[in-house]
């Protein structure tokens, strides 16, 4: 049995360094690898560039990166919810570049399933497009949007075993699942680690081919960004 | 002159049975809560789910299941969750039927713009270029005039764009207008609403043919 797992996170994260370029699964707070991005915030590497789709908040999430400048730049395609993140940009401290959400995951997508690049018609005749190769497809104009290039993936997952298959929740699932194998090293951090044979491989959503390094992840905040609810 | 919920009442009438629908922040959001209760509709929400239910209670709240407003959310019987490729890959590939969603701008000519004001904080465009690349059935639910007073339905956009010549028909507090031929026709006036004063607030070339009828809610 080919076996994934690491000790601890400190294994997990051997070899970054700075100016590395990193993928952070998650959607808002939603799924983030909390205990990945608190280890690269005590080893204080720098001049990182980052693809997420979001850019955390204040005090959680890539936020903590931020805070430290430990960022150069930031790929993403919504970052509204992050005071510190906007006075960087506007002072100019970070670089941003803003990519639509779809294709934000299907340059992830492209990066793990070995597809250099993809025509896409979101963006087109937009400001994003600038400079891109355009071709019709069915009359349509679409823009050729290169995969990504990723030194290391940290994703999270519900559940996972030695072997690195990965079982997502709700909708933690998101950038996840593609951001798993987009880079050169992906680890993955899970809530619970099995031993193989305790996952039904009919449910795994991320075969363990796509993860070099798994872990337990010590602790889960799970933060919640927006608690709406309804009466009961 | 109806309010953000009276725009998405009105909107609701657009939503059609076996619908599966997208709805943007803001004023679509409230689409879902006048949807009749005789038709099957299906809510995707781009970060990864079909079939979004309502909001949790205070015991349901799960820090795994939020919609792409980062709100907590519930899922229906028969909800189904996947990631974000696929979830794009089925806005990408027309699998959805109604995509509803603001703007700052629409233009005659179908342009939207709703992202971006240069000089400001830009936040992102986040799911909204795709969904308008794609889409074929687009719906904007807005406003008719911006906070000082100036049309929102326009000739040409004068912000950056998020798309082209894709929006088909527009709600505001005023009008429902269609977009036809790179221009824009009015089909129905808010209640109390005369046809002179959506002229007044239309700065694009509108189109009034006939008598123009008030809308039901």
């Amino acid at each position: 049995m080919i076996t994934k797992t690491v000790n601890n996170v400190t294994e997990a994260l051997e070899g970054v360094k700075d100016d590395m370029t990193f993928m952070f699964g998650g959607f808002g707070l939603s799924g983030i690898p909390e205990n990945s991005i608190n280890e690269l915030v005590k080893r204080n590497i720098k001049n990182l560039t980052c693809i997420s789709n979001n850019a955390g908040v204040d005090d959680f999430g890539l936020g903590l990166l931020l805070k430290k400048n430990q960022i150069k730049k930031m790929i993403s395609s919504y970052v509204g919810e992050n005071a510190e993140f906007e006075r960087q940009m506007l002072s100019g401290e970070l670089e941003v570049d803003l990519i639509p959400q779809g294709t934000l995951a299907e340059r992830c997508r492209a990066a793990q399933n070995g597809i250099p690049a993809f025509y896409t018609p979101a963006g087109y005749g937009t400001e994003v497009a600038e400079g891109k190769e355009v071709r019709d497809f069915d009359g349509k104009p679409h823009v050729l949007e290169e995969a990504f290039e990723a030194d290391f993936a940290f994703v999270k997952a519900w559940k996972g075993d030695t072997a690195g298959n990965l079982i997502f929740k709700g909708t933690a699932r998101n950038f996840n699942a593609v951001m798993s194998g987009a880079a050169k090293i992906t680890v993955a951090e899970v809530e619970e680690l099995v031993e193989p044979g305790e996952l039904d491989p009919n449910f795994v959503h991320i075969p363990g081919v796509f993860v070099q390094r798994i872990y337990q992840g010590e602790k889960y905040e799970k933060r919640i960004e927006k608690r709406t609810v309804r009466e009961s | 002159m109806l309010d953000k919920k009276g725009i998405a009442q009105r909107i609701a009438k657009e939503v059609k049975d076996g619908y599966y629908v997208n709805l943007g922040i803001g004023i679509p959001t409230l689409v879902a809560n006048f949807v009749r209760d005789d038709i099957d509709v299906e809510f995707q929400s781009e970060n990864g789910i079909l079939g979004m239910g309502p909001f949790p209670t205070e015991d349901e709240v799960d820090a795994d299941l939020i919609n792409a407003g980062k709100q907590t959310i519930t899922a229906r019987p028969g909800a189904s969750f996947f990631d974000s490729a696929l979830s794009f890959g089925m806005i990408r590939g027309q699998h959805i039927d109604l995509t509803i969603l603001g703007a700052m701008e629409v233009a005659q000519d179908g342009n939207i713009a709703n992202w971006k004001i240069p000089g400001k904080m830009v936040k992102g465009m986040g799911g909204a270029m795709d969904l308008v690349g794609s889409a074929q059935n687009i719906i904007v639910a807005m406003m008719h005039t911006n906070k000082a007073g100036k049309s929102k339905l326009l000739s040409s956009c004068t912000l950056p764009l998020t798309g082209v010549k894709c929006v088909t028909k527009v709600v505001t507090n005023l009008a429902v207008i269609d977009i036809v031929d790179g221009k824009f026709k009015l089909l129905e006036r808010a209640p109390g609403v005369s046809v002179e004063e959506i002229k007044e607030a239309t700065e694009g070339e509108l189109i009034v043919d006939g008598d123009i009828p008030e809308m039901t809610l």
